[in-house]
């Protein structure tokens, strides 16, 4: 069984004060740390527990700067086989739509059963390369996967709809299927293992690989601009408490107090 | 003249409250288009009746009524969007932000050729340009984005209850389309059952008061000062997603858009930074305490009162001057 697993290195923003660079639209990309997409680890398990549990190969696949190399060296120590990285200076910018057309053109000149991708990613939050890449290709596709099976040519998925309640579908394969956090728990991976990887070969596939001028690729790769980035209206915002620890606690619970939270 | 399609999802009881938002967000958009039509799509088994409750505020409702239809499917959905897009050319399409909506749409917009913008929170038409905003790294920055309204269309997903619903417009009242359904609409993808989350041994949804608990609390041992804290509110604990994906708590704990939607009098996030989807399944305008030790968490910016520290010195703390109180 072969199966393509889509991978994006984000930069973590969880408990950080973010900036916006000069331009307006990006990023202050100092002093953040950098990592793979949560969803897109839960992908990457996903891939290679099935490869164990079936035989074939596993691939891992970005778009990204040289720099965004390290998800997939990552992804080859959690015992993905191989790995392919879409890098030109002409895909920056790519936006949603773009990254699907350059991971279909990678994608279709390979044999594969089954695409994989995390539900979204936590940067842009998105939520399309999935869905749209499986349109690309001409597969059938699920969105947010809680359960992933694959028996007889077909993959059998649980994915989570309205209500709290999640559907069960059946999609012949080839498919793509789009992962949730939770789905399975993604395997540890340490120093030594990606120290293992790290003689592997990545082939690099730029534009003029994927058939593409890289003159025209801008306009055909970036249709959704970024006009700016701003920090979000705050509302009315919490009434912050301050004061020692004792005296927030205390003040919280004279609030709850109030509200009839005691 | 200019189209706007809305795909109108539905709820138990007739359309979703989002049907209404996305027709209010249509209306708006509409105005900067100058003349237009705006048309709502209806999919179900024996939606003719829901098709007729909408028809005040639209133009035009075409309505998919068929036994295939009965359980709403992404793939069924995006089969007969694309085909109904592909004859209607709409200049813009509108779909809500929901689970469902994340199923087909970019597969939709993929197949259709047509830029997408998702999960948007505002909308304006201007120089031939949709403008949205839509938030970006976990809540911490808005980004203004644009895409030109050209011949293929441009769709757009719309975050629930971010737009509101209006009164019907007058002198509308839609013309009423039946649509034809084709026969297999989806050999490559076929519904096996609906699975209803196994139910808890307390059923949030009927809590008066919660303790929340999300990322923040690291380590499963942790739970436990959280658990002492609900005790001694009289309270119980509920989470937000990332407990439930380590299985330190059952799913029927998790509040959300995914999860279970509570509506409580207080609401105490202890750890929870407040994504959309978590809030979304908090109802009812509980009063939100939050306690998180980033201060530019999103949970303050919907929170009635906000304590930036530590949860491991704080939520002990709170619960050993809550039992002096009770004594």
């Amino acid at each position: 069984m072969e199966i393509i697993v889509c991978v994006k290195r984000v930069p973590d923003v969880a408990e950080v004060e973010v900036e916006v660079d000069r331009s307006g639209r990006a990023l202050e990309r100092q002093d953040l740390a950098y990592g793979i997409n949560e969803w897109d680890n839960f992908a990457i398990e996903a891939a290679v527990s099935l490869v164990e549990a079936h035989g074939g190969r596993s691939t891992a696949v970005t778009v990204g700067g040289p720099e965004d190399e390290e998800v997939l060296r990552r992804a080859l120590a959690m015992g993905v086989n191989e790995a392919l990285h879409l890098c030109d200076p002409a895909f920056a910018g790519a936006d949603a739509h773009g990254v699907a057309l350059l991971l279909q053109r990678a994608i279709a000149a390979r044999p594969f059963d089954l695409v994989l991708t995390g539900a979204i990613s936590s940067d842009q939050r998105n939520g399309q390369v999935g869905g749209m890449l499986a349109a690309l290709l001409g597969i059938p596709q699920v969105a947010l996967a809680t359960e992933l099976k694959v028996e007889n040519g077909r993959a059998v998925v649980r994915h989570e709809v309205e209500g709290g309640l999640e559907r069960v579908v059946e999609l012949d394969l080839p498919a793509l299927v789009s992962v949730q956090t939770g789905i399975n728990e993604p395997r540890y991976v340490s120093v030594r293992g990606i120290r293992k990887v790290a003689d592997q070969a990545i082939p690099v596939l730029d534009a003029a690989s994927l058939g593409l001028d890289a003159a025209q690729a801008q306009a055909l790769l970036a249709q959704v601009r970024i006009e700016e980035l701003f920090l979000p209206q705050r509302g009315k915002g919490a009434e912050m408490l301050e004061g020692s620890d004792e005296e927030k606690v205390l003040k919280l619970i004279e609030r709850l107090r109030e509200r009839g939270g005691l | 003249m200019r189209k706007i399609l809305v795909v109108a999802e539905m709820g138990r009881a007739g359309p979703d409250d989002s049907a209404f938002e996305l027709a209010a967000a249509a209306r708006a958009a509409g105005k900067a288009l100058g003349e237009h039509r705006v048309a709502a799509a209806v999919f179900g088994r024996g939606v003719a009746e829901a098709a007729r409750g909408l028809a005040p505020w639209f133009d035009d409702v075409f309505v998919f009524d068929d036994p295939q239809l009965e359980i709403p499917d992404g793939e069924a959905w995006r089969a007969l969007l694309a085909l109904l897009i592909a004859r209607e050319r709409p200049l813009l399409t509108l779909i809500a932000h929901s689970n469902h909506g994340m199923d087909y749409a970019p597969a939709l917009a993929g197949q259709a050729g047509t830029p997408l913008v998702c999960d948007c929170v505002a909308l304006e038409v201007r120089d031939g340009r949709l403008f949205a905003v839509r938030s970006v790294y976990g809540g911490k920055l808005n980004a203004r984005v644009s895409v030109a309204l050209g011949d293929a269309g441009c769709m757009a997903t719309l975050r629930p209850g971010a737009f509101p619903a209006a009164p019907a417009p007058q002198g509308a009242g839609a013309a009423i389309h039946a649509e034809a359904v084709p026969a297999a609409l989806t050999p490559r993808r076929r519904c096996l059952g609906t699975v209803a989350p196994e139910p808890g041994a307390v059923d949030i949804t009927q809590s008066a008061v919660l303790v929340a608990v999300g990322r923040g609390i690291e380590e499963e041992e942790n739970l436990g000062i959280i658990h002492s804290l609900a005790e001694a509110l009289r309270a119980d604990v509920a989470c937000s997603r990332p407990v439930v994906d380590k299985k330190w708590l059952p799913r029927s704990r998790q509040v959300g858009t995914s999860g279970v939607t509570v509506k409580p009098k207080v609401y105490l996030a202890i750890g929870i930074s407040g994504s959309f989807q978590h809030m979304g399944g908090v109802k009812g305008g509980p009063f939100i305490a939050a306690i998180n030790k980033d201060p530019a968490a999103p949970i303050f910016s919907v929170a009635d009162v906000g304590i930036v520290g530590d949860l491991f010195e704080l939520v002990p703390l709170l619960e050993e001057k809550v039992r002096e109180l009770k004594g």
